[in-house]
């Protein structure tokens, strides 16, 4: 006889398990990494292969130099990787790649304790350091499809920041990504592609995606006079479909309960939405998502689900207070009934 | 309000064949503490000859009743067992005689009024078949002035993988379920009565609402449940009958309504038409190694290594549990007997040893609970030791149906660490 397992109930448990959901996350990046290639060349395949290897090989070491348990077999720094990817363009030197996945994975990742602990979401901060330590090289959109002319990269500006309506290119085009952008953000098509993968999976639901885009929509279709192309253009283009669909809905940094998750999606929006309008920014989403991931504990203290039944601590208090009262009242009548029967007895020896 | 629920797989294979009776154990591990409550004092000496149905154990405590000798035969020992769920208790073993006598003192009860019926079912042995095993006279015995109960529910819900003996029961002896529930419902005067059944058992139903008109009973009804865990834990069931809530503290008699088992009324049925008390137990014998899964009737105090012969394998069990895989315990000694609330034994070769990784904060164990919890929450509360916390957050309400603990990604035992948590709390009462 071979020695029995003992363990705590259950004793059978559901197929589904951290790295399976990984894998379902990269299979529906898989539209949007063609769709980069396609557009950008074969460079847009060498960047993505710099930095999940670079993901990999810090979280690697990382765990290795402080003696942890080995954690790439679940695959979470893949997908850190193809997201950071998405968030850069073709045209960046790839040392700036490696210094994004140091970012993401080492500072923002590894360092607050691993999978599951940061605050943040690792792909989000290492866009916004590469952003701000190299602009220049960061707003570097290359033409789509410059490769097929052989030119080397020549670069435009992402749409967002068109300032007359000329240089704008028909909608189609835009929906399918023949524009300028980072990797991943251009192809709607694909992303929404994605969407579809992580809805009939059930890795996500459809909260936290459709109302950040509804937010910034609607928004938009207020601020532009209710210019319907405008709104549309406003959703396809830019990182705004590449964040609700990837970023924004990213489980540890987002919040637990269904209402936080349309607090946060909201919030994300309206912040998105003040960068994009008012600020001198083409592009807010990323901070838009790094400043709710900060609330995400406070969403998720507030929307906490109130146990079934349960007597909160307020009508605890309020029934030991009546509880006391009664034994009050009790006292009080015997004393009363006491007091009488003596006034009775006095009276009986006095008559 | 829709409470939070899990869709479990199935696996109810052994739920169309008719119960077995496998032949006699060469000897029976009786043990003297069966049920929740205070353990028996034996009434026999090692060396005594015993008949099947003869009272062997007793307890004068409030909450505690009789156990009986569940074969013929002669009492070889006294032994101290450790039960699947971690008590230590007293067991008599006693071998069996190849002739099976039944004891004189079974014959069918005199009932002629509450009392004299409260007395019967304390005879009988009976507790709470469903797997809890609380005293069933003990619930019976609420006093009507203050607790006013004018709901009887029957639990038929039978949400647990596996397990389908309460099924087989309906199935098997559908009068003696009806009959069971009229007489608890007439002599506590409970006016009416919801037998609460998961949908996908379309039979049972069918031949229970059969009954019901057939008999004209207007009080009884029949409510289908969803296909869902855990609708069979008493809050969820009371919630999905009747649309109440049992605030935290308070008993289901507090609002009305007194929750038995399926198999439990049955008993009482048979019991009050035959004397005979709760010495077999019906075993849903199943998991990925056995062959052929089915219900055998077994004798209480059947050991494992009995079962295990009559379970047909296809290889070495690594993993033996007694009761249900959400609920049920891991066995690890062969000479674990049956007792009165074990409702399955399973075994399982082929599903491997759980490790567990990172939590990803992907918040399933909040969809999933039932009691609204937030398993993650507590967790982390436990692991820092958080005691007002976990006061804060009700672990107390965790009924541990481990439904977190199923559908997490990372495989963390959730469920047990709330149970962890439950006892840390015990131990510092404010």
């Amino acid at each position: 006889m071979n020695k029995l397992i003992i363990e705590p109930n259950p004793h059978i448990r559901s197929d589904n398990s951290t790295k399976q959901i990984m894998l379902t996350v990269i299979i529906a990046l898989v539209p949007a990494m063609l769709a980069s290639v396609i557009i950008f060349g074969a460079r847009a395949a060498l960047l993505i292969s710099i930095c999940v290897g670079s993901c990999v090989l810090f979280e690697y070491l990382f765990r290795k130099m402080f003696k942890k348990s080995r954690t790439i077999g679940d695959f979470s720094a893949i997908v850190t990787g193809i997201l950071l990817a998405f968030n850069l363009p073709v045209t960046l030197p790839l040392y700036m790649a490696v210094i994004g996945s140091f970012v993401a994975i080492v500072i923002v990742k590894e360092m607050f304790g691993g999978l599951g602990q940061n605050f943040a979401n690792p792909a989000i901060v290492g866009r916004i350091v590469l952003m701000l330590s190299f602009p220049a090289q960061m707003s570097n959109y290359a033409v789509p499809f410059y490769y097929k002319d052989g030119f080397d990269a020549v670069t435009t500006a992402t749409p967002l920041s068109a300032e007359s309506p000329d240089q704008i290119p028909p909608m189609l085009d835009l929906f399918f990504g023949k524009h300028g952008g980072s990797l991943g953000e251009t192809c709607s098509f694909a992303l929404i592609l994605g969407f579809i993968i992580l809805l009939v999976m059930r890795i996500i639901r459809p909260a936290t995606p459709l109302i950040l885009v509804g937010t910034v929509a609607l928004g938009t279709f207020v601020f532009s006079g209710f210019n319907t192309d405008e709104t549309l253009f406003a959703i396809i283009t830019g990182g705004l479909l590449l964040g609700a669909i990837f970023m924004a809905t990213d489980y540890t940094t987002n919040p637990m309960t269904l209402k936080g998750k349309i607090i946060f999606a909201f919030g994300c929006g309206l912040i998105a939405l003040v960068i994009r309008q008012l600020a001198g920014m083409p592009e807010g989403v990323a901070f838009a998502i790094l400043t709710m991931n900060i609330f995400t504990p406070v969403i998720d203290k507030i929307t906490r689900p109130k146990p079934l039944g349960m007597k909160d601590s307020k009508t605890v208090k309020e029934a030991e207070a009546s509880k006391k009262d009664g034994a009050g009242e009790v006292k009080n009548d015997v004393k009363g009934e006491v007091k009488n029967n003596v006034k009775k007895e006095k009276n009986n020896e006095q008559s | 309000m829709i409470l939070n629920a899990v869709k479990l797989p199935e696996y109810k294979d052994s739920a169309e064949k008719k119960t077995e009776t496998p032949p006699l154990p060469a000897k029976v591990i009786i043990s003297l503490s069966q049920n929740i409550g205070a353990p028996c004092e034996p009434l026999v000496k090692i060396g005594d000859n015993v008949l099947t149905g003869q009272m062997i154990g007793d307890s004068n405590a409030l909450i505690s009743v009789p156990v009986h000798s569940s074969v013929t035969g002669t009492v070889e020992d006294e032994v101290k067992i450790l039960s699947v769920d971690g008590r230590v208790s007293r067991a008599l073993v006693i071998k069996t005689a190849p002739l099976n006598k039944m004891h004189e003192s079974i014959k069918p009860p005199e009932i002629t009024d509450k009392a004299s019926f409260l007395k019967a079912v304390r005879n009988s042995g009976s507790v709470g078949l469903g797997g809890a095993g609380f005293p069933t006279y003990v619930k019976l015995s609420f006093d009507k002035s203050k607790t006013p109960v004018n709901t009887l529910i029957i639990n038929a819900a039978e949400c647990e993988p596996f397990v389908t003996g309460d099924y087989r029961e309906i199935m098997e002896n559908s009068r003696n379920v009806f009959e069971g529930i009229e007489l608890v419902m007439k002599h506590l005067e409970i006016p009416k009565a919801v037998i609460g059944i998961e949908k996908d058992k379309p039979k049972a139903i069918a031949l229970l609402s059969d009954i019901i008109k057939e008999k004209n009973a207007d009080g009884i009804t029949i409510k289908p449940l969803p296909l869902k865990y855990p609708q069979g834990a008493e809050k969820i069931l009371i919630y999905q009958t009747t649309g109440k809530t049992i605030k935290e503290g308070e008993l289901p008699l507090h609002s009305g309504c007194l929750v038995l088992n399926v198999s439990t009324v049955s008993f009482l049925a048979e019991y009050m038409k035959t004397g005979v008390p709760l010495i077999t137990r019906r075993l849903t014998i199943d998991g990925d190694i056995v062959n052929n899964a089915k219900n055998i009737f077994v004798p209480v105090g059947t050991p494992l290594e009995e079962l295990i012969k009559s379970a047909n394998l296809r290889k070495t069990p690594d993993r033996i549990v007694f009761g249900g895989p959400m609920m049920g315990f891991s066995a690890y000694d062969m000479q674990t007997p049956v007792t009165k609330t074990t409702g399955a034994v399973l075994f399982f070769g082929e599903f491997n040893k759980t490790t567990e990784s990172a939590c990803i904060r992907c918040g399933k164990c909040i969809h999933v609970c039932s009691m609204n919890l937030s398993p993650y929450e507590l967790n982390t509360a436990y692991d820092a030791n958080n005691i007002p916390l976990l006061r804060r957050l009700k672990v107390n309400l965790c009924m541990s149906c481990s439904a977190c603990s199923f559908v997490c990604p990372a495989k963390r035992n959730i469920c047990e660490k709330n149970q962890l948590a439950k006892q840390l709390l015990k131990e510092n009462k404010s």
